[in-house]
């Protein structure tokens, strides 16, 4: 089978373009994927694009009805808040299966502003605040206190994950905030769901990411230079757990696709130079750092207290800014982590550059049910 | 504080709680809590006689050791530990806030989600492990579009 390359990767400035149509804003950062390729949509043999608001409704032909409609074969993907990242792996496995050498791949979202999460449709009665609460604040709250019971981890110590994410994002131009947040602030914002503030729920924009990847041979005849090599890709849905019914487990699911990204890559958390996980909460990127074994169980806390996953640390984590400064338009967010950590191994990062980074990693996690995880490598 | 706690908010709160006094014409507000004619209401799970895994809901296969056709009806006890929780601040647009959101694993097998009720929504008066009772009362007076009244479940520090 094929190695498979990253020749071009873009992403928007996430924002709020509540006058745009999503098919328009997927096809910007489609054409900016191109033109970093140096291809045009007349070379893409296929099209993969994830989307979440719109998943019966065709975007990804809409999107080449915006920018060239050549004929190829396009599959729309819905994945929760692992869509883009599906989408991506889809594209990754038509060139591994042989079947194409240069396929595009799209992620996007228009989100408006509020709170997600089960309303409690359905018969009857609502049950939100009656049978607890299904919000997403409070799903992930209710995941790191599990955390907390566990090893005493802080409201102090998952507020300082913030801090640190929104310090990177100031180093970042196409994140939607570049505000600092010191400690007090992200502590004493408003409290959503204990020990969540309102600081530590990731930021609702429309944006869109996109990549064009290509076969091995493909890449030799274009040229290597700029080129990323796609290690693992690994994606895994929710095993049974005890709690399964009323707990969405995002351990169990991140812990079978680390390890299965691991053994692709032949790799080991240690060889990892910069990791973009999916911190839709501050409660859950405190989760991920043992989950993707970037530090041994219970050593989480520390992790944060010690500055290892800062900029300049041991590991950093999130230098974009990460969900929580960067933004999440769910169904481009899988592409847009993988934007940036194409753009370290390029060294292309500007002021936010991992230094000498040559491996990267990028997680998602939708809903609890579903986990992609993708190694880079620096041929 | 970074609580931002409301102590009238609270009382709001339980002015709402009503306790279990009768079940007639009442309605469960899930489909594992069993509101019988006679006799007290009760959490119902669905365990699987091969693995023992434990669902809330009817279902005809288990989805942890795959048996087709094991599963058998039990009643769920009505003493629990707190195993997680939050307190929720924001939630939509006409639901009481804070609350209690609360995880509680069930003596002899099954976790249930529901409010924690009976103490004030700080993280202080919150302990993991802490034992609670399951109680039921009136669906914090929600009534279905036909005008029916339900009847749920509340945790309360046993």
């Amino acid at each position: 089978m094929s190695d498979v390359y990253v020749l071009g990767v873009d992403m928007i400035k996430f924002g709020r373009f509540p006058d745009r149509t999503v098919p328009n804003i997927g096809a910007e950062a489609a054409l900016m994927a191109l033109d970093d390729a140096g291809l045009t949509i007349k070379d893409m043999q296929a099209m993969y694009c994830g989307n979440l608001g719109q998943a019966n409704a065709m975007v990804g032909q809409r999107i080449l009805q915006e920018i060239g409609q050549t004929g190829i074969p396009v599959v729309n993907c819905a994945n929760a808040c692992a869509t883009g990242a599906t989408a991506f792996r889809e594209a990754w496995m038509s060139i591994k299966a042989g079947m194409y050498d240069v396929v595009l791949a799209v992620g996007v979202e228009q989100m408006g502003k509020g709170l997600l999460g089960g309303a409690g449709g359905g018969d009857g009665i609502p049950k939100e605040g009656l049978l607890g609460s299904g919000t997403m604040p409070c799903v992930f709250a209710e995941a790191g206190m599990e955390h907390s019971s566990k090893y005493g981890t802080t409201f102090e110590q998952f507020a300082k994950i913030s801090v640190k994410n929104h310090h990177h994002s100031t180093l970042n131009p196409k994140a939607m905030y570049q505000i600092e947040t010191p400690l007090d602030d992200v502590m004493n914002a408003e409290m959503i769901s204990y020990p969540n503030t309102k600081l530590m729920c990731s930021v609702n924009v429309d944006g869109s990411a996109a990549a064009v990847l290509v076969s091995e041979k493909k890449a030799k005849e274009l040229g290597m230079q700029r080129a990323i090599k796609v290690r693992a890709s690994a994606l895994a849905s929710d095993p049974f757990t005890d709690r399964d019914l009323v707990m969405p487990d995002v351990n169990a699911c991140t812990r079978i696709a680390a390890k299965d990204a691991y053994e692709q890559a032949g790799l080991g958390a240690e060889d990892v130079n910069l990791v973009e996980l999916h911190d839709c909460f501050a409660t859950a990127e405190m989760l991920h750092y043992e989950n993707l074994g970037l530090c041994k169980d219970g050593e989480a806390g520390m992790m944060i207290d010690e500055g290892h996953v800062e900029l300049g640390g041991k590991i950093p984590v999130n230098v974009s800014g990460g969900l929580l400064s960067k933004g999440h338009p769910l169904g481009a967010t899988g592409i847009a982590n993988i934007y940036e950590v194409c753009s370290h191994l390029r060294g292309e990062a500007g002021k936010r550059q991992v230094e000498g980074a040559k491996i990267g990693m990028t997680h998602v996690i939708g809903l609890g049910t579903a986990c992609a995880i993708h190694i880079l490598e620096k041929p | 504080m970074y609580l931002n706690y409301k102590k009238n908010l609270f009382q709001c709160y339980l002015k709402h709680k009503y306790f279990y006094g009768g079940n007639k014409n009442m309605l469960p507000a899930v489909d594992y809590l069993i509101v019988p004619d006679k006799g007290d209401p009760y959490l119902e799970g669905h365990k699987c006689n091969v693995c023992g895994a434990m669902f809330l809901g009817e279902r005809t296969v288990c989805s942890k050791c795959f048996a087709r056709d094991k599963m058998s009806k039990v009643k769920l006890s009505n003493n629990g530990t707190l195993y997680s929780y939050s307190i929720v601040y924001r939630s939509f647009p006409g639901i009481d806030v804070p609350y209690i959101s609360a995880l509680v694993d069930l003596e002899d097998g099954g976790t249930v989600k529901g409010n924690l009720i009976n103490v004030e929504p700080d993280p202080d008066n919150v302990d993991f492990g802490m034992k609670v009772k399951v109680v039921y009362g009136d669906a914090l007076g929600r009534k279905d579009k036909d005008g029916n009244s339900y009847m749920s479940y509340f945790f309360e520090p046993a």
